[in-house]
C-alpha cells in the first residue's frame, strides 16, 4: 500500500480515520503550491514585504577573535518579524489556507513564538484564531500571551498531560477533528504527520536559501559546518537544506536540560535515552519508557522541551548526515551571556543551544575556516526566564514594586 | 473468533447489542475489573478494553482522565494484558483491546497479537492506525484469525470506505459525527444517511459510537446497526454514582 511521507523508516500519517480527508486536501493544495513557481515568487515576496527577509547574515568579529579558531557568521531570523523563524512557516501556511478557503486557524505553541506569529498571521489575512498552550508554558511565558491575545487570538491553556508543548498538540488535533470543514490547524514544527514535516521545511528552507547565497556573496566560499538548535526541528531543517547538497557538515543542537544523568532533558537524538515510536501522528524517536508512555522533558528553553523530533532529522541522523549534541541549560545561559557581552546580540534560550556547540568547537577549527549560527529567535520575549536564570536581584526589585503597585491599585477600586 | 458469528446469533429483535468501553486502571485495577463484572452481569454483549496511553489523541476530556489517571495509578501494558486474560477467561463475551497503535508498536505487533490470541481475546481497534500504515498489525491479526476491527467515519469518500471494508474483520465500527468521544451527538436523518452508506459499503456488521448514551439513541440504532458502543457515558455514571450507577444505566438502555 501507498506509505506517504516516509523518511526511510520515519514519519508517515497515522492520524485517525475522521481526518484522512482532510489530511488529503491539505497534501493535494501543497503539492500545487510546490509544483507552482508563482506560489514561492507569492511566498518570497510576502516575506519580503511583510516580515523583513531577507535576514542579514552577521559576521562577528569579536566572538571570532576571542575564540581565535573559525570565522564565526550568525543567520538573523531574530530579526524576522515577531522575532523568530516562526513566521517563515506560518506566513506560508497561511496562503494555504486561502487556497483552501478556510476562514479559522488554531495552533499549538510552547515557548509561545508560534503562537504570535499564527496570532499575526491571522489578523493580516483575517482569519479567527485560537492557540493552545500547555498551563505550564502559560505560566513561564506570559509576555507571548499577553501579545497573541492582543491580537485578537484566543489562548487556552492546557491542563491535561504534562500541560507542555505535546499537550498542546493533543488538543489541537481535537480541535482539529471537530472543525475541520472551516479550520487549518497551523502545525508550528516539522513533525506530525504527512505532509506537516516537508511542508513546514518547505517554507522554513527560505533560510537556508538565503545563508548560501549570503555565505558566497560575502566570502566566495561555503562554511565548514553550521549550527541550529532542534526542538521539533523546523529552523534546523530550515538552515540545513540550503547546504544539503554541499560539503557542509551540519550540526543540530537538543536541550540537554539539567544534563544526561538527571533525565530531565530533551535529548532524543544527541543522546541514547530516546527510542522509535509512534504518537502525535507519526513515527520517530521518542522520549518514552518501555511500554510507550511518553515521558517528562525538561528545558530551561520552553520551544526545545518536546518529546518528539521531526522525522527527517531522525533519518538524517541514521544516514549520518548530521550530526547530533546536546547543550544543557548551564551552558546556554552562559553562551547567552558571551552573545550579548561580545556581540551586543541577543539569541533567544532556545537559539543559545547552538550558540554553545559552535562556541565548543570553533577555538579548535582553522582561522580560515567558516561556520553559521542560526539564531533562530530574539531573547527580549524571554525576559523572565533569562533574569530569573540570571538571578538578578534588581530585576526582582523591580518586579516586587510592579507588583505592589498592582495591588495598590486593587485595593483602592475594591 | 468469529465475531461476526457471535454478532448475527445474540442478534435480538428490539435492539442492537452494547458493547462497553473501560479504561483498564482506572480508577484502580481492582475498580475496573469489577466494572467488568458488573457491565457482564447488566447484559452487554461486546467490551472494549482500553489499554492507557501518555497521548489518546482520539479521546476527550472524560476519557483522556481516565487514562491519566490510570497511569498515574501504575497501570503498565503487562498489567493490562494480565487484566485482559482473566476478563476473557472468566466472562462469556467477546473482548477487544483498544489503544493507540505506540502501545502495541512498542511491546512489537507480532508478540502483541499472539499474546491476544493467546489469552482468547477477539480482537482491537487501533484508532491512529490506517490501514496504509498497519500492514504489518494486518497481517498478524490475520495470521491469528483475530478481527482488526477498523473505523468508518462521516468524512470518508466511498472510495475510502471500500479500502477500509477490505481490511476489516469481524465488524466495523462506526464513528457517529467529527469531533473526539463524549460530545453529543444528533441522532437525525444525517446519520441515517451516512449509516446507509457505511452499510452499502460492507456486508460486516456496524458497531455505531461517540456520543450514544441514552434508551432513544439505542432506539434510533435499532435496524440501522448492529452494535451500540456506550463508551464516555458509563465513566461518566461511574464517577458520579459507582459500580451501582453504571448497572442500573444500561439496564435501562434497552
Amino acid at each position: 500500500m501507498n506509505r506517504k511521507g516516509y523518511y526511510g523508516g520515519f514519519g508517515g500519517a497515522f492520524v485517525p480515520e475522521i481526518l484522512e480527508a482532510t489530511f488529503d486536501e491539505l497534501d493535494r493544495v501543497f503539492e500545487e503550491a510546490k509544483a507552482d513557481p508563482a506560489f514561492w515568487l507569492t511566498y518570497s515576496d510576502l516575506m519580503a514585504e511583510y516580515a523583513g527577509r531577507p535576514t542579514p547574515l552577521t559576521f562577528a568579529p569579536n566572538l571570532t577573535a576571542h575564540f581565535g579558531g573559525a570565522q564565526i557568521f550568525i543567520k538573523r531570523e531574530d530579526l524576522n518579524h515577531t522575532g523568530a523563524h516562526k513566521a517563515n512557516n506560518v506566513m506560508g501556511q497561511g496562503l494555504l489556507v486561502q487556497r483552501m478557503g478556510k476562514r479559522r486557524v488554531i495552533a499549538e505553541t510552547g515557548a509561545g513564538q508560534h503562537g504570535v506569529a499564527t496570532a499575526t498571521m491571522a489578523a493580516r489575512f483575517g482569519f479567527e484564531c485560537t492557540i493552545y498552550m500547555g498551563a505550564v508554558d502559560v505560566e513561564r511565558q506570559r509576555p507571548n500571551v499577553f501579545w497573541m491575545q492582543r491580537l485578537g487570538a484566543e489562548v487556552i491553556p492546557v491542563e491535561t498531560g504534562t500541560r507542555i508543548l505535546k499537550d498542546a498538540i493533543n488538543e489541537a488535533f481535537r480541535d482539529w477533528v471537530a472543525r475541520m470543514d472551516t479550520t487549518h490547524y497551523v502545525l508550528g514544527t516539522a513533525c506530525g504527520p504527512h505532509p506537516f514535516p516537508e511542508m513546514v521545511s518547505f517554507f522554513q528552507s527560505i533560510i537556508g536559501r538565503e545563508a548560501r547565497e549570503q555565505v558566497l556573496a560575502r566570502t566566495g566560499r561555503l562554511p565548514g559546518r553550521v549550527y541550529a538548535c532542534v526542538g521539533g526541528g523546523s529552523n534546523a531543517m530550515g538552515l540545513f537544506q540550503g547546504f544539503m547538497d554541499d560539503p557542509v557538515e551540519l550540526v543540530g543542537v537538543e536541550a540537554g536540560g539539567r544534563g544526561l544523568d538527571s533525565g530531565r532533558h530533551a535529548a532524543r537524538l544527541a543522546w541514547p535515552d530516546a527510542s522509535v515510536g509512534v504518537a502525535q501522528g507519526y513515527k520517530t524517536y521518542f522520549l518514552q519508557d518501555g511500554d510507550g508512555q511518553m515521558r517528562e522533558t525538561h528545558s530551561v528553553a520552553a520551544g526545545l522541551d518536546y518529546v518528539g523530533v521531526s522525522p527527517i532529522l531522525s533519518h538524517l541522523k541514521e544516514t549520518g548526515r548530521v550530526r547530533f549534541e546536546a547543550a544543557t541549560d548551564d551552558e546556554v545561559i552562559a553562551a547567552l551571556s558571551l552573545a550579548m557581552q561580545k556581540e551586543g546580540l541577543i539569541p533567544a534560550l532556545e537559539s543559545a543551544h547552538a550558540f554553545v556547540q559552535a562556541f565548543k568547537e570553533a577555538p579548535h577549527l582553522d582561522r580560515d575556516e567558516i561556520i553559521i549560527i542560526n539564531q533562530s529567535g530574539r531573547a527580549d520575549k524571554d525576559i523572565f526566564t533569562v533574569a530569573e536564570a540570571f538571578d538578578d536581584p534588581q530585576w526582582r526589585a523591580f518586579i516586587r514594586a510592579r507588583a505592589d503597585k498592582y495591588r495598590k491599585i486593587e485595593m483602592r477600586n475594591e | 473468533m468469529d465475531l461476526t458469528a457471535y454478532i448475527r446469533q445474540r442478534r435480538r429483535p428490539d435492539a442492537p447489542l452494547l458493547m462497553t468501553h473501560i479504561v483498564i486502571g482506572y480508577p484502580s485495577m481492582a475498580a475496573s475489573y469489577a466494572m467488568v463484572a458488573e457491565m457482564v452481569n447488566a447484559g452487554v454483549e461486546l467490551m472494549e478494553l482500553q489499554i492507557p496511553f501518555s497521548e489518546p489523541i482520539a479521546d476527550g476530556p472524560v476519557i483522556l482522565r481516565a487514562n491519566q489517571e490510570a497511569l498515574a495509578a501504575g497501570a503498565t501494558v503487562a498489567g493490562c494484558l494480565d487484566f485482559a486474560r482473566r476478563a476473557a477467561a472468566e466472562f462469556p463475551i467477546p473482548f477487544l483491546f483498544m489503544s493507540y497503535y505506540n502501545i502495541l508498536y512498542k511491546y512489537g505487533v507480532e508478540p502483541f497479537v499472539a499474546q491476544m490470541a493467546d489469552m482468547g481475546l477477539a480482537g482491537a481497534i487501533v484508532p491512529d492506525l490506517p490501514p496504509e500504515e498497519g500492514g504489518a498489525y494486518l497481517q498478524a491479526m490475520a495470521a491469528h484469525a483475530l478481527n482488526p476491527v477498523l473505523i468508518f467515519a462521516p468524512t470518508s469518500p466511498e472510495a475510502r470506505l471500500a479500502l477500509l471494508a477490505r481490511h476489516a474483520r469481524g465488524m466495523v465500527y462506526c464513528v457517529a459525527r467529527k469531533g473526539v468521544t463524549g460530545a453529543d451527538t444528533d441522532f437525525t436523518a444525517s446519520l441515517e444517511d451516512y449509516l446507509a452508506r457505511c452499510r452499502r459499503s460492507t456486508d460486516l456488521p456496524l458497531a455505531v459510537g461517540f456520543g450514544v448514551k441514552q434508551r432513544s439513541d439505542i432506539a434510533f440504532l435499532k435496524d440501522r446497526a448492529e452494535v451500540a458502543v456506550i463508551g464516555t457515558e458509563t465513566i461518566r455514571r461511574f464517577d458520579t454514582g459507582g459500580l451501582a450507577a453504571v448497572r442500573s444505566f444500561i439496564e435501562g438502555l434497552r
